[in-house]
């Protein structure tokens, strides 16, 4: 089992007092498997995403990376398991504007310390980026630069790929060709893969599917 | 993954060069400010010591014939064997040069010219004459002549045999007594009974005046400092507010905080050397381009052996250096700060534009007004000089703090009444602007404070100073005798021939228990026409002849608690009201003076022993007193010449001070363009509606630069009072807190006129560039704001 949820609650504090987001999630996720995260906004999708990411914490549960509690862990030590075994694809791309294209695509792999070029040029080629790699961020189209944000997060060769709304900013059409070349390299790779997302038409396109609703898996 | 991370955050200056030159170029200014300023204060300094060697070596007391003017060589070896610890001097006059002969190796430390020879102490050239590049080229070829800068003009020094061989002279000038003398020695009159002893002359002492210019002139240099950091500050915080978003980016990849903030703060300490040293390097191109007899300052920079006060020295680069690293770390500080607290998940989004919105101007707003309190308090209970420059600093600090707000404010207002829709959106367009200009207003407003506190005081300093000479060393020539007879036929001598003479007869006296010295003098037109009075009665000299006031000095008065009107008891039947305070610069002592005639009354054994006399041709009459009366040249002391040479000494420091001014200015004109470049980018999303309805780009540049016009005109109206406040501060409570007395300040609006010139030039030159850049905008950059895809 690469991920597991224990029980996990979480809330946050606003002007009328405590809002419960989670509460109580509870599921597992196996090595190589593919999952969708459904639900409606506020649903509480995007938190989970990141307690699993390690961004943000659980206030009560468990949360599990390769049997080995992730929640509470010092930021330090979460910072290493960003690095080495988890990769993460926003909706908002969150390129390095200063780094060209290709400087970007190696930048999370070289921070990992597992570059690997051979690998590298691999993922530029599926993905269609070859003639951009000298370019900056800030020329490219959306979906272009959703295709760098997936080579990146893919070259550091994590065991487990966080996409929320990866495919959110783009026209439908661009959308459907980026999410089919990132989970054909997710297959490639072997990596696990949970994805946030509303279209139902993309959650049908993964292993499994999660539906939240009002912090509770249903 | 410290290598890949350091090379992604400094991936932001390769690819915004801009804002990279801003923070090193705003480090190195600030840097360059402070040492040049620094720089020339020290060249100041020892122009003064040089001064002090043209004031006669003032600061010894000193033997001298009591007739001809030559000491024998066996008079002088005579002192020395019998425990008299005396150096000789041989001085020779070589056209307009003073050529002075002094023993190196027995002269006290700090004697006039004592330094050239120490300076070359690794090459001890005991042939050569020192003096500086302007004395040089009058000097004969015969002589071996080194250029030595800190050589006063007029002046040229050598060894002792030199001037003797040169001058064909056999005997000695004068005999400096050091100051350290054995506990019991014979007496003068027995060993040397041809000699006289003259007292060291009290009266050219400059040292506290230039005191209070120094401190006046570091304090200019700390603002100047500040003004930098406002660059560096601005630069910083912009860079940093972009960064937020790479900054969460390389959280989220797995870039530990701590691990983050350890390479932010190697990046700025990195860029922190590099614009301090920069900073250091033009510190002194400043200091050689300001004072120009001082260009071989460059020399030193390559280790080249140079003499002078400009030398470059490891301590005072590294001071430099050390200065620019706190500045950047207080500027980086509260930046590392917030990166610490900022949650990984918070909004990558710049923040630039609402930094000083809301909250943060409640905040803002709150310190500046109790800041300026604070000052205001503080103006009336200060009595040290450290409250003296926390004063400083809360006037200054409130006014910057206060400024953008109040600018904030008054675009409104316009805004409001603008009856023309274009006019509104362009203060409205202003107001926007504000957030983003406002450290650069601060600085902007900083200097020009600055700069117009620092006219003030130097112009009042100059006007003072010149008042103070032509007040005190009005007499052209001062005369010295020994007894009561030659005192009295001295002054009939002067007086048949016409001569204005003026006897200053002195006594020591007891004035409320403290020490003082009470001085008669002759009312007569050159005290009426040259003394300046900080307080006075109409027509004191009147009462002061008649023996029914008496005029005290600043010092007797601050430390008696006393002033005009109050009465001093000078004999127990005899107490007179103060009828004019006098402002006494170079004196430490108190002082009281009354009428020639109430003198003799009240000490009728001290006669007059020091004369001045008012005369067109000095070198004539020293001429004719010595054939006729028998003076020695050494009892008669040309004050013309030492007055020109103080004031030119002074033009020099004046001129450079001017020019120090502009070249803040400058800076603070660098700092507006830095941050109109800075934020031109993000100006585009709001002036494309703008052109999408109409108006022109030509339009919009224009009033790109009528807002430069009117944001400086803004900055000229509040810098004028806070710059006269500052200038109050330094003159009439730093000054007397750090000296006992206090320099008047006069108003010079022809200075300001010129300043408001500068400062409205200044905010013109930084907006061209940026409205260059707006008018040749392409259309199609303007359209990239309307398009949702890019």
């Amino acid at each position: 089992m690469l991920l597991e949820f224990k029980s996990v609650t979480k809330s946050f504090q606003d002007q009328s007092g405590e809002i419960p987001v989670l509460r109580g999630v509870s599921f597992a996720l196996d090595a190589g498997e593919t999952l969708a995260l459904t639900g409606e906004s506020g649903s509480g999708k995007s938190t989970l995403l990141h307690i699993a990411g390690g961004l943000d914490t659980a206030d009560s549960g468990s949360v599990l990376l390769e049997g080995r509690k992730i929640n509470g862990l010092p930021d330090r030590a979460l910072a290493q398991v960003r690095r080495h075994q988890i990769s993460l694809v926003f909706q908002q791309f969150n390129l390095v504007p200063s780094l060209t294209v290709g400087a970007n695509i190696r930048f999370q792999a070289a921070l990992a310390g597992v570059l690997d070029p051979a690998f590298v040029d691999h993922l530029v080629g599926a993905l269609g980026l070859q003639d951009h790699l000298d370019k900056y961020p800030e020329v490219l189209s959306g979906g272009q630069q959703q295709r760098v944000a997936i080579a990146r997060a893919l070259a550091a060769k994590p065991k487990l790929l966080l996409a929320d709304e990866p495919t959110g900013n783009l026209d439908e059409e661009t959308a459907a060709i980026v999410l089919a070349q990132m989970l054909a390299l997710v297959e490639d790779t072997g990596a696990a893969c949970m994805m946030v997302t509303h279209s139902p038409k993309i959650a049908g396109q993964l292993g499994r599917s999660l539906h939240l609703k009002a912090g509770l898996l249903v | 993954m410290m290598a890949p991370a350091l090379w992604a955050l400094m991936s932001h200056w390769w690819r915004n060069p801009i804002q990279f030159f801003a923070v090193i170029g705003g480090l190195a200014l600030a840097t360059a400010l402070w040492c040049g300023v620094q720089a020339i204060n020290a060249e100041a300094r020892a122009s003064y010591d040089a001064a002090a060697g043209v004031l006669g070596e003032g600061q010894y007391d000193q033997l001298v014939p009591r007739t001809g003017d030559t000491i024998s060589v066996e008079d002088y070896i005579a002192l020395r064997r019998a425990g008299w610890l005396v150096t000789p001097v041989v001085e020779h006059r070589f056209g307009a040069v003073r050529l002075l002969g002094i023993d190196p190796l027995t002269a006290p430390a700090g004697f006039a010219g004592l330094s050239a020879f120490q300076d070359q102490s690794n090459s001890f050239q005991r042939h050569s004459v020192f003096a500086n590049a302007k004395t040089a080229e009058t000097l004969s070829d015969e002589l071996d002549i080194v250029v030595q800068l800190d050589v006063a003009d007029g002046l040229a020094i050598a060894d002792i045999s030199v001037v003797q061989s040169f001058a064909k002279a056999k005997g000695l000038s004068r005999l400096i007594i050091l100051p350290n003398q054995p506990m019991t020695q014979p007496l003068l009159e027995e060993i040397a009974p041809g000699l006289k002893r003259l007292a060291a002359n009290q009266t050219a002492d400059v040292e506290q005046l230039t005191d209070s210019f120094h401190l006046s002139l570091t304090a200019f240099g700390m603002l100047s400092f500040v003004v930098g950091l406002f660059i560096v500050h601005s630069a910083i915080g912009l860079a940093f507010e972009q960064r937020r978003g790479l900054v969460r980016t390389m959280r989220s990849l797995g870039v530990p905080m701590r691990r983050l903030l350890v390479l932010v703060a190697v990046e700025m300490g990195v860029i922190a050397l590099i614009g301090g040293t920069l900073g250091v390097l033009l510190g002194y191109l400043i200091a050689a381009t300001l004072l120009p007899d001082v260009a071989g300052t460059l020399q030193g920079l390559y280790g080249a052996q140079v003499s002078g006060v400009l030398e470059f020295r490891a301590s005072w680069a590294a001071s430099g250096i050390a200065l620019a690293l706190a500045g950047t770390a207080f500027a980086v500080s509260g930046r590392l700060l917030q990166i610490a607290q900022m949650p990984l998940l918070a909004s990558g989004k710049s923040r630039a534009w609402v930094m000083a919105r809301g909250q943060r101007s409640k905040i803002q707003g709150f310190l500046a007004v109790a800041l300026l309190i604070s000052a205001a308090i503080l103006a009336g209970i200060t009595n040290t000089l450290f409250l003296g420059f926390g004063l400083l600093a809360c006037l200054l600090v409130g006014a910057a703090l206060a400024f953008p707000l109040l600018v904030s404010k008054a675009t409104q207002v316009f805004e409001r009444r603008s009856k023309n829709a274009t006019v509104a959106w362009f203060w409205a367009d202003t107001r926007q602007q504000i957030p983003g200009l406002s450290l650069a207003l601060m600085a902007l407003l900083l200097a020009v404070s600055a700069n117009i506190g620092v006219a003030t005081m130097v112009s009042s300093f100059r006007l003072t100073f010149v008042g103070f000479l032509d007040q005190r060393l009005a007499p052209e020539l001062y005369l010295q005798v020994d007894t009561k007879d030659e005192s009295a036929a001295l002054d009939k001598y002067l007086t048949d021939r016409g001569f204005e003479s003026l006897p200053l007869p002195r006594a020591d006296i007891d004035v409320q228990g403290e020490p003082a010295r009470l001085l008669g003098v002759r009312v007569g037109p050159t005290y009426r026409q040259n003394w300046v009075f900080l307080d006075q009665i109409p027509d004191p000299w009147t009462d002061v002849k008649m023996g029914k006031g008496l005029i005290v000095n600043e010092q007797l008065a601050r430390r008696q608690g006393l002033w005009v009107g109050h009465s001093v008891t000078l004999r127990q039947d005899l107490a007179l009201p103060i009828v004019a305070v006098v402002g006494d610069y170079g004196n430490p002592s108190s002082q009281a003076i009354v009428s020639e005639s109430l003198f003799a009354d009240l000490h009728p054994q001290t006669p007059p022993l020091q004369f001045g006399v008012r005369t067109n041709d000095p070198q004539s009459l020293r001429t004719a007193l010595v054939q006729d009366l028998g003076l020695a040249h050494n009892a008669m002391i040309n004050q013309a010449q030492i007055k020109s040479a103080s004031l030119e000494i002074f033009e020099r420091t004046f001129m450079v001070t001017a020019a120090l001014n502009v070249l803040t200015l400058g800076v603070a004109g660098f700092a507006i363009l830095m941050s109109l470049l800075t934020l031109a980018d993000i100006r585009v999303p709001q002036l494309a509606p703008v052109w999408a309805m109409g108006m022109t780009r030509r339009r919009l540049a224009l009033l790109e630069l009528a807002r430069a016009v009117s944001l400086a005109a803004l900055v000229f109206a509040a810098a004028l009072p806070v710059g006269l406040a500052l200038a109050w501060v330094l003159l009439t409570v730093v000054n007397v807190a750090a000296f006992g007395w206090q320099l008047p300040m006069f108003l010079f609006p022809a200075e300001y006129a010129g300043l408001a010139a500068y400062t409205l030039i200044a905010a013109v030159l930084a907006a061209l560039w940026p409205v260059g850049r707006l008018l040749n905008t392409p259309p199609a950059a303007l359209l990239q704001v309307f398009s949702n895809e890019r």
